[in-house]
Formats: C-alpha cells, sequence, structure tokens
C-alpha cells in the first residue's frame, strides 16, 4: 500500500499474532500428547505386567492343597516359565497360612488391606534395593480340620518395564516434537489463509489513486465490515461535501460573472465614448480589474470541478486527437486576438480512457497559458502523438520560459512565475493540468524549451 | 449583421446591444425563449447570442429544438458559469461556439467571424469602400482584382477604420480596440499595424491619412 500522508501507528501484525499464538497452542497440544501417551503407555504395560502377575500368584494359591499335617506348595515349573517371559526380573514370593509365614522372604511387605476373595491386590513397595510389583491374592483352605486362610504375595522387580517406559517415553517426545515441527507451516498456511480477504480488501484501498472517491466495492469479511462501511461513510460525506462544494462555487461564480460582465461591457462602452484620458486610464484598469476577477472565478470553478470529477472517476473512451484538435480550434480566435498561429501536429488517433471535461480543461488551461504568455505574432506548436503506451499532448511557446521558477513550484495552487506580474492569472491553471493528469494515471511536465519559451508535456494513457 | 440576442438580465442585454449597435449591427433582444422563438418566425438572423440560464427554461433546450428543426443560424452560447461540463454540454447540444462572460468584445467578434466563415460566411458581411473590396470573413483586401490575405489584428484595424470613414481616430482609441487590456502595450505599438495596413492597401485610392497630434484617418483618394 502507498505510504500515507498520515503515518498509520503501528500495532503487532495479525499474521505475527496468529501465528505465534497457533504455535503456542500447538506447544501445548504437544506437550500434552507426549504426556498423554507416555502415561497410557505405562497404564498399558502394567496392566499387561499386572495381569500375568496376577494370574502367577492366582495358579500358585489354587495349585496349594492341604495334606496331613500340614500344607503342599507346589510351585509348577509353568507358573514362573510365565514370568520368566516377562524379562530378567527377579521373583520373590511369601505364602502366608493363618498369619503365619510358611514359605518363601517373610519380609516381603504386606498389602495395605488383605483381599477379600480371589481377585488379586496390587500394589508396589521397595524391597531390596529395588520397587517390586506385587500381587497379593487369598485362599481359604482347611488345613487340619481348621478353616486357614491361605496368603499368596508374589513380588517381581520391574526393571524391564521402566527400559520400556523410557523408550515409549523417548517416542512420545518425538511425536510431540513433530507435531509440534508440522504445526509451524500449518500456521503459517491457516494465518495466510485467514487473512487472505484482509489482504485483498488492503490491496483494493490501497490500489485507489488519491482521487478516487468511489465507494469500496471489494468483499469483505464480516468481521471487517463496519470498517468498510464506516470508509464507505467517510467516502460519501467527502464526496458530497465536495459536490456542494462545486455547486456553491458555480452559483457564486453565476452571480460574480453576470455584474462583471456587464461592468466590463458597461466599461468597455465608456471608454468608446470618453474622449479625456484620465477617465479612460481608469476604465481601462476598471476592465483589467474585471477580467483578473472573472478569471480567477473561472480557474476556481474550473479548479472544484476537476476536483470534483477526479473524484467520481467515471471514466469513457476519449479520442485525445480529435479531443486536443477540438481544444484548439476552439481556441484559435483567442489566439488570433494576438495574431498567434496554432500549429497543429496531431497524429490520426489517440484512443484513451478518461473524462473528456478533465482532459479538455487541462488542455484548454495548456493552450490558455501558451498563448497568455506568448507574444504576438508568434507561433505556438499542439503536438498530439503516441509514446509507448503513452498519449503525449505538448505545448509549446516562445513566450518568457519559466524563468528558472521550478515545475514543482509552479504547478502548487496560487503559485505563479515571478516574471508575469503584467499578466492577468490566479495560479490555479497549472494546478488544473496536473491534478487532472494525475487523477487519469497520467502525468504533467513544465519545461523550458530549447531556443526560449515554455514547454508544457501533458503525457495520458493510451487505451 | 443581424443579432439576436437571447439574455436574461436586462443590463447586460442592453449593454451588448449598445455595443454591437455601435458596430453597425443590427441586434434584437430577447429576455426569454418565447421571446426569442417569436423573433426567429418573424425575421432571418445571421447569428444568435444564447445565454444558458433563462427564466422560462435552459438555453441548451431551445438549442436542441432549434437544431431539430434544421435551422441554420449560428449559435454563439454565452455562458456565466464557466463549467466545463457547461462548455460541453453546449457543444454537445449543437452550438457553434461559446464565450465566457464577461468577455472582451473584439473577441465575441473574432468568434462571429470564425463561426460565420466555418458556416461558409455570407456575402454581405463583404464591404467596399473606394476601390477596394474588404471580407472580414476571409481576412482578405481585394484591390483591382488582386486578392491580398491580411492578418486577424489588421482585419480589425481595417473594420476600424471602414466603421468611420473620414474620421479621426486617435492612438489610444485605437490600441484600446487591438490590444486586450491585459496586456502591456505602447501607443506605437499601433503605428506598426498602421504601416503594416499601409502596404496592404497600396496601389488603391483608399489611403490611411496621418493627422499629427491626433490619429489617423482613412480617406478616398
Amino acid at each position: 500500500m502507498a505510504e500515507g500522508r498520515w503515518p498509520v501507528a503501528k500495532a503487532t501484525s495479525l499474521r505475527a499474532r496468529l501465528v505465534w499464538q497457533l504455535l503456542l497452542l500447538a506447544a501445548v497440544l504437544a506437550l500434552i500428547l507426549y504426556v498423554a501417551v507416555r502415561i497410557g503407555a505405562e497404564r498399558a504395560s502394567e496392566a499387561t505386567l499386572d495381569a500375568v502377575l496376577g494370574a502367577a500368584a492366582q495358579s500358585m494359591a489354587e495349585e496349594m492343597r492341604s495334606a496331613e499335617g500340614g500344607l503342599v506348595i507346589d510351585l509348577s515349573p509353568g507358573t514362573f516359565s510365565m514370568l520368566a517371559a516377562m524379562g530378567e526380573e527377579r521373583i520373590f514370593y511369601r505364602v502366608d497360612v493363618a498369619g503365619q509365614t510358611v514359605s518363601g522372604y517373610e519380609d516381603l511387605p504386606l498389602p495395605g488391606a488383605l483381599p477379600s476373595a480371589l481377585a488379586p491386590t496390587f500394589y508396589t513397595v521397595p524391597f531390596r534395593d529395588a520397587d517390586i510389583r506385587v500381587a497379593a491374592v487369598v485362599r481359604a483352605l482347611r488345613v487340619d480340620g481348621r478353616n486357614a486362610p491361605v496368603l499368596v504375595l508374589l513380588g517381581q522387580t520391574r526393571e524391564g518395564q521402566g527400559a520400556i517406559a523410557a523408550q515409549l517415553g523417548n517416542r512420545a517426545a518425538a511425536l510431540g516434537l513433530g507435531v509440534f515441527l508440522a504445526a509451524i507451516p500449518l500456521s503459517l498456511l491457516v494465518a495466510r489463509g485467514l487473512l487472505r480477504p484482509i489482504d485483498r480488501l488492503a490491496e483494493a484501498v490501497g490500489r485507489r489513486g488519491a482521487h478516487d472517491l468511489r465507494p469500496v466495492r471489494h468483499p469483505a469479511p464480516a468481521e471487517l465490515a463496519p470498517f468498510v462501511t464506516a470508509l464507505n461513510n467517510f467516502i460519501g460525506r467527502l464526496r458530497g461535501t465536495l459536490s456542494q462544494t462545486e455547486t456553491f462555487i458555480a452559483e457564486a461564480a453565476h452571480h460574480v460573472r453576470t455584474p462583471l460582465a456587464v461592468i466590463r461591457n458597461e466599461a468597455e462602452l465608456a471608454l468608446r465614448q470618453s474622449g479625456e484620458e484620465g477617465t479612460r486610464g481608469r476604465l481601462r484598469g476598471l476592465i483589467r480589474s474585471a477580467d483578473d476577477a472573472a478569471r480567477s472565478t473561472g480557474q476556481l470553478l474550473d479548479h472544484a470541478t476537476v476536483l470534483y470529477r477526479a473524484g467520481q472517476a467515471e471514466w469513457a473512451p476519449v479520442d485525445l486527437a480529435k479531443l486536443t484538435h477540438e481544444v484548439a480550434t476552439r481556441l484559435e480566435p483567442a489566439a488570433g486576438m494576438k495574431d498567434i498561429t496554432l500549429k497543429l501536429d496531431i497524429t490520426g488517433s489517440l484512443p484513451a480512457v478518461g473524462d473528456a471535461v478533465l482532459i479538455e480543461a487541462a488542455l484548454r488551461n495548456m493552450l490558455d497559458n501558451a498563448i497568455k504568455y506568448s507574444d504576438a505574432e508568434t507561433v505556438v506548436d499542439v503536438q498530439a502523438r503516441p509514446e509507448g503506451a503513452m498519449a503525449v499532448i505538448t505545448v509549446a511557446d516562445r513566450g518568457r520560459g519559466l524563468c528558472g521558477m521550478t515545475h514543482d513550484r509552479l504547478k502548487r495552487r496560487f503559485r505563479r512565475g515571478s516574471n508575469v506580474g503584467d499578466v492577468a492569472g490566479s495560479g490555479l491553471g497549472l494546478t488544473i493540468v496536473d491534478e487532472a493528469a494525475s487523477a487519469m494515471g497520467g502525468s504533467f511536465d513544465l519545461s523550458e524549451r530549447e531556443g526560449g519559451g515554455a514547454c508544457a508535456r501533458l503525457s495520458l494513457p493510451l487505451a | 449583421m443581424r443579432f439576436l440576442l437571447v439574455e436574461d438580465n436586462a443590463e447586460l442585454s442592453a449593454s451588448v446591444a449598445a455595443r454591437l449597435g455601435l458596430e453597425g449591427h443590427g441586434v434584437d433582444q430577447a429576455g426569454t425563449l418565447a421571446e426569442a422563438e417569436e423573433f426567429l418566425s418573424a425575421a432571418p438572423y445571421d447569428l444568435i447570442l444564447l445565454d444558458i440560464m433563462l427564466p422560462d427554461g435552459d438555453g441548451r433546450d431551445f438549442l436542441a429544438r432549434h437544431r431539430r428543426a434544421e435551422r441554420e443560424t449560428p449559435v454563439i452560447v454565452m455562458t456565466a458559469r464557466s463549467a466545463v461540463s457547461d462548455r460541453v454540454d453546449a457543444l454537445d447540444t449543437g452550438a457553434d461556439d461559446y464565450i465566457t462572460k464577461p468577455f472582451d468584445f473584439a473577441e465575441l467578434e473574432a468568434r462571429c467571424r470564425a463561426v460565420l466563415r466555418r458556416k461558409g460566411g455570407a456575402a454581405q458581411t463583404q464591404r467596399s469602400f473606394a476601390d477596394l473590396v474588404f471580407d472580414p470573413l476571409g481576412a482578405t483586401l481585394t484591390i483591382a482584382g488582386e486578392v491580398r490575405d491580411m492578418r486577424s489584428r489588421e482585419v480589425r484595424l481595417m473594420e476600424l477604420f471602414l466603421n468611420a470613414p473620414g474620421r479621426i481616430l486617435s492612438k489610444e482609441h485605437l490600441v484600446d480596440r487591438l490590444f486586450s487590456f491585459s496586456e502591456p502595450v505602447t501607443d506605437n505599438a499601433i503605428e506598426v499595424y498602421v504601416g503594416r495596413l499601409r502596404k496592404k492597401l497600396l496601389g488603391s485610392r483608399a489611403r490611411i491619412e496621418t493627422v499629427r497630434g491626433l490619429g489617423y484617418r482613412l480617406t478616398d483618394g
């Protein structure tokens, strides 16, 4: 977007905000994923190991039977081979009958609460420099004619599981990191997709010329609709103000110019009829002032019209060659007043797209200036021809030139050259040409002509 | 020439009519479009000077009707608004030219001449004096069958002399009529143009005499 005259206070870009927030979210999600995968894997492996351990404890308990004078514990190899399949783990057991340890490690810790039925209870306790997982099973037996509850504790170290958990943890971390890395291009893509309507709108608004006062018709997302509406309302108000100004100046010009015409005519009549040189001098002054006033009101109106029409930007096909020819022909009588010859060199056809009224105003002011500042019986060259993608209209005179004033200074409103005090003018003429040109994507340039005089150059894009 | 002046501002109308009358033209003044139609149906005119804003309508509508009726009389629109769009409209609806109020009388005459010339000007605008024929439209002077071209200022100067043959015209008077008021000119500038006109008159009985201290006059023989 073009850098405006009023700098915009910069806030963090939406894109950066969006990307950072999406990445933060992705990081949190990756972390949660990591923790969840790790915990889930640990739980799943623990549950599997517990099931095996529980089954082994149960089979131990079931294989016990009472015999004459005691208990027979038959540790079948199948039970332990089942446990051995789980990895290189150490195994501890303890069998209690009626509260008395009858076999195994009597210091193997008991569960917090004794299990009631055959379903095993699991718990983890530190034992002999390692954390062990214990499955506790209770079975009711009759020993020596008495009921004797048998408690079977089967413990197993879980060193292998720790290694597996660490491995799983690493995988989970890799997964989380992968998810996070994948989120980076994705969030960039999402940010781009999401901001595309804004970018397009910004581009559409940025492309508009400084004088373009058409409402913004570009589709806007609902969230931006208030801004576009506010912008359009503002443009509408500006248009209204401009058109009011135009009407006002037009009315003012009308009310000023008619009496000025009477003053001028009456003064001319009086001048013809008066023989007294003092009076005649005063009458000439009167006519000059009326001319000055008329010229200024005319240019103010032209200027307002140019601003207004430039804002409307209602372009249509125009033949610049034909228009230049028409304007020059219409100004011929004015040039003839000073015996100035307009020499036309116009290419057959120069199709362009623009506002004929604006172009006419520009051409008329260029020619008007050339005639005004030329001496009698000189030639003003009017040329219209294509130059690349532009139509270039030059008006070159043999007048007094720019006298060192730069083009940029002369173009400013109410700015006149230093060498023109004796010629009536308001200083708006070049401003009008310049504004009309820039409104239609063209340019205007005024330079010293080789061999004396000024050369005005108006370029407008060809259709 | 015969003018129809359609202008609702009475003061301006009277002043323009007086000015045209001084140049020897006949002028009818109409304050409304209805009056203008009346005048037009009664008599032929060489030129119509038309204001745009009139009490009973828009001058452009009158112009459109005028063109539809295929009346050939050229029309010069006098506009006070000078809005660029106003001018274009006027020309689009068939005006032959426009002039912005207030206007320089000499410019109005020049525009009238240009319009009449484009329209294939009327022969009655030619004027004779002594043994010469002066055609202001064609900007020529014919002396003994020889046609001499004239420049615009020479034409206007010749017209000034022909409007008052035999009368002394002061230098100041001629300067006022020949140059624009915003142009810096000295009285001597007029001598250049009188000198040129004298050259163009060589071989004719018509002469421009210098009346010392007073000015110039056109004489026959």
